[in-house]
């Protein structure tokens, strides 16, 4: 595949899953449209989903998932050691995703209802940012495939990624869907960062911020609009919580 | 000459989720030969609980990836049963046309994208964009056509956003519909050209037999809600469930395992069609003839080619829902809700076999407990004792060698399309 003449050189890409529902690992998959050019414009060398055949010379770590067992924690100290680029892709892998709601139960209890007396090791799930450094992330409960072809079109030409600055609402707005406020559902729409294309609100579902926070989200405004709107602080907690990527705020 | 093999595949390839493989041959007897699960648990029973009804099926269907449409149908239908709900008929319609456009998607990735590899002797479909691009490119066609079926009627195809308690929020357009459903009609063409290639492989002749369990279908082959069904003859109504699947923790396994009349019982498309085969649609059940395919058949390779039959099944099933969609116009799509204390069971057969989800409410709608039974839960204690009797069949002919006796392994988990993070959730 050439570009201006001249042929790239295709990166190295190793595919990794960790604690998940490898949802996002299917998303490189799909988009079926430009799946032959995806895969003809990376070398995969590592795809346990998809591939049984794998390298350990590769450029580019694509983590999916969060960290829930310490044999996890040593995987990802090794892939550090020998990606150049490390992305975490995913809310899971990038704010611990839903898996993250196991946290507010006692670990014990939690083993002893589903296991009985035969536990089964775990720890409290983390982000992949909080054991290792990662260059890239690419948040989504799935990510967009599109944003995976925009980071790949970055590490092969160079051309810039960046995932929008401004919130769903301007999606919404784009896809003339009607705001889901004035329908009386909450929707985190107006302070999480857009990229999505705000499916949920077009099929009738307010935001659940799944990608975390767009760039200076105006809190204090939103948080008085969901009140005014009738909505309670649990309800505004319980969403805000539910992917664990609004860590960085406190609703009093 | 005393044979020895030694098997060992850590993280098996080509499957959602991580599960080992362990063989040992010694002097010609077998010490060891293991299926077992090592996949982290998410504990989604204990993060259910709290949870309100409205958010309940949005976080269930993070259980899996693959079949969220199947896990957010069945955490719905639960809580529906729970609180005496019915939803209208469109609704129902709208549920089953996105759930087989599920099924038809996962199919087709097991089958084409995963399975496929190991009978062509590749390493995965990559390759085969080079050596058989016809066959990929239809691949690519019926996967794309099942995944934007299931954008336009579930709002999205993984993690689905319009399936709500009391029916749907999201109504496609009459003409996206009928266009849906010219492909549909072209895709029976491809699905031809796969099955008259499916014809040509041999798959190996390996037969255990074991107990299939499923929805029973009445009139229809079933999908989403109904009584329960053993090929050993056992029935339950849908609600009682827990004597249908008995699970047990296994000290090796993050998953749980499952048994019934035997030491364990299979689930997925093969156990549907063993055990509603009369109601497949005529050019579905035509095909499952001319590949072979009768009931009750207990090669557990042959879920590859009832996971194709299906496909023909879902194909012809959807064209119908959008005909009777279109011509009797869409209409109500919400019931009312009242929240209430009680429980409830829902039961739906996802792409690998039959789900189950049930939860205990109290009167606000909050979750108090909630239980999750899943099909490859069910299927791994069968994978492990297929594994067993399969080295005992192969191993000793003198002819294995470690490399065949992996691939022949690996082969017969991948037949089974685990879902892995699924089954321990």
């Amino acid at each position: 595949m050439k570009y201006l003449g001249i042929e790239p050189v295709k990166p190295k890409i190793a595919i990794f899953d960790f604690t998940s529902c490898q949802g996002c690992e299917l998303q490189l998959v799909n988009k079926e449209e430009t799946l032959a050019d995806f895969l003809n414009a990376v070398e995969i060398v590592r795809f346990r989903e998809a591939s049984s055949s794998y390298s350990d010379d590769y450029d580019i770590a694509l983590i999916e998932g969060s960290v829930s067992r310490n044999d996890e924690v040593k995987r990802l100290e090794k892939i550090r050691k020998t990606a150049k680029v490390v992305v975490a892709f995913g809310s899971c892998a990038c704010f611990g995703g839903v898996n993250q709601l196991k946290n507010a139960f006692d670990l014990k209890a939690a083993n002893k209802e589903v296991y009985g007396n035969d536990p089964k090791e775990t720890i409290n799930v983390r982000p992949v940012k909080d054991i290792i450094a990662v260059d890239i992330e690419i948040p989504g409960c799935p990510v967009s495939k599109a944003e995976i072809e925009s980071l790949i079109c970055h590490v092969v030409w160079d051309s810039p990624f960046q995932p929008p600055v401004y919130p769903v609402c301007v999606e919404c707005k784009q896809r003339f869907t009607t705001c889901l406020f004035e329908k009386g559902q909450m929707c985190l729409g107006p302070i999480t960062r857009a990229g999505c294309n705000a499916p949920c609100p077009a099929g009738g579902q307010g935001c659940w911020g799944c990608r975390g926070p767009a760039v200076e989200p105006n809190y204090t405004s939103f948080f008085s609009v969901v009140k005014e709107k009738g909505f309670s602080d649990v309800e505004l907690k319980e969403r805000l919580n539910f992917f664990g990527a609004f860590q960085e705020v406190n609703v009093s | 000459m005393k044979i020895n093999l030694n098997v060992d595949v850590h993280h098996l390839t080509r499957i959602e989720g991580h599960g080992n493989i362990k063989i040992k041959v010694k002097d010609g007897e077998v010490t060891e030969a293991r299926w077992d699960t090592v996949e982290t648990p998410r504990f989604f029973e204990v993060m259910l609980k709290d949870k309100h009804y409205t958010s309940a099926g949005m976080l269930a269907a993070r259980i899996c990836g693959i079949c969220s449409i199947s896990h957010s149908l069945c955490s719905i239908r639960a809580t529906e049963n729970a609180f005496k709900v019915t939803i209208p008929e469109t609704a129902a319609k709208l549920r089953l046309l996105a759930k087989h456009g599920e099924t038809l998607q996962s199919h087709v990735l097991h089958v084409l994208f995963l399975a496929a590899p190991d009978f062509f002797n590749e390493p995965s479909v990559i390759p085969l964009i080079k050596k058989k691009p016809a066959v990929v490119a239809i691949a690519i066609r019926l996967k794309g056509l099942a995944n934007r079926l299931c954008d336009a009627v579930a709002g999205r195809t993984t993690h689905p956003v319009a399936f709500q308690v009391g029916g749907v929020t999201l109504v496609p357009q009459k003409r996206h519909l009928l266009g849906f459903r010219d492909e549909l009609k072209r895709s029976l063409d491809d699905l031809r050209i796969v099955a008259d290639l499916i014809s040509t492989i041999k798959l190996p002749d390996f037969v255990r037999e074991t107990e299939f369990v499923s929805l029973r279908g009445e009139k229809e082959y079933p999908f989403i809600g109904g009584s329960l069904i053993s090929s050993d003859g056992v029935n339950h109504a849908e609600q009682d469930y827990l004597p249908m699947t008995n699970e047990y923790v296994d000290k090796n396994n993050t998953s749980k395992w499952s048994k019934l009349s035997r030491e364990s019982y299979a689930v997925g498309a093969l156990a549907r069609f063993n055990n509603n085969a009369q109601l497949l649609h005529p050019d579905a059940a035509e095909i499952a003839a001319a590949l072979g395919l009768k009931p009750v058949c207990h090669n557990p390779f042959m879920n590859n080619v009832a996971q194709l039959v299906e496909c023909f099944h879902v194909v012809h099933e959807s064209i119908r829902l959008i005909d009777e969609l279109v011509e009797s116009g869409m209409g109500e799509t919400m019931a009312q809700v009242t929240p209430k204390a009680g429980e409830g069971v829902g039961a739906v057969e996802a792409p690998r076999g039959i789900l189950f989800h049930h939860y205990k409410y109290d009167k606000t709608g909050r979750i108090l407990k909630a239980n999750c039974v899943v099909p490859t839960t069910q299927n791994n204690a069968n994978i492990h004792h297929d594994m067993k009797s399969l080295v005992k069949k192969f191993a000793l002919t003198g002819e294995m060698t470690d490399e065949k006796l992996e691939l022949l392994c690996s082969m017969l988990v991948r037949s089974y399309d685990p879902c892995l993070s699924c089954s321990v959730h």
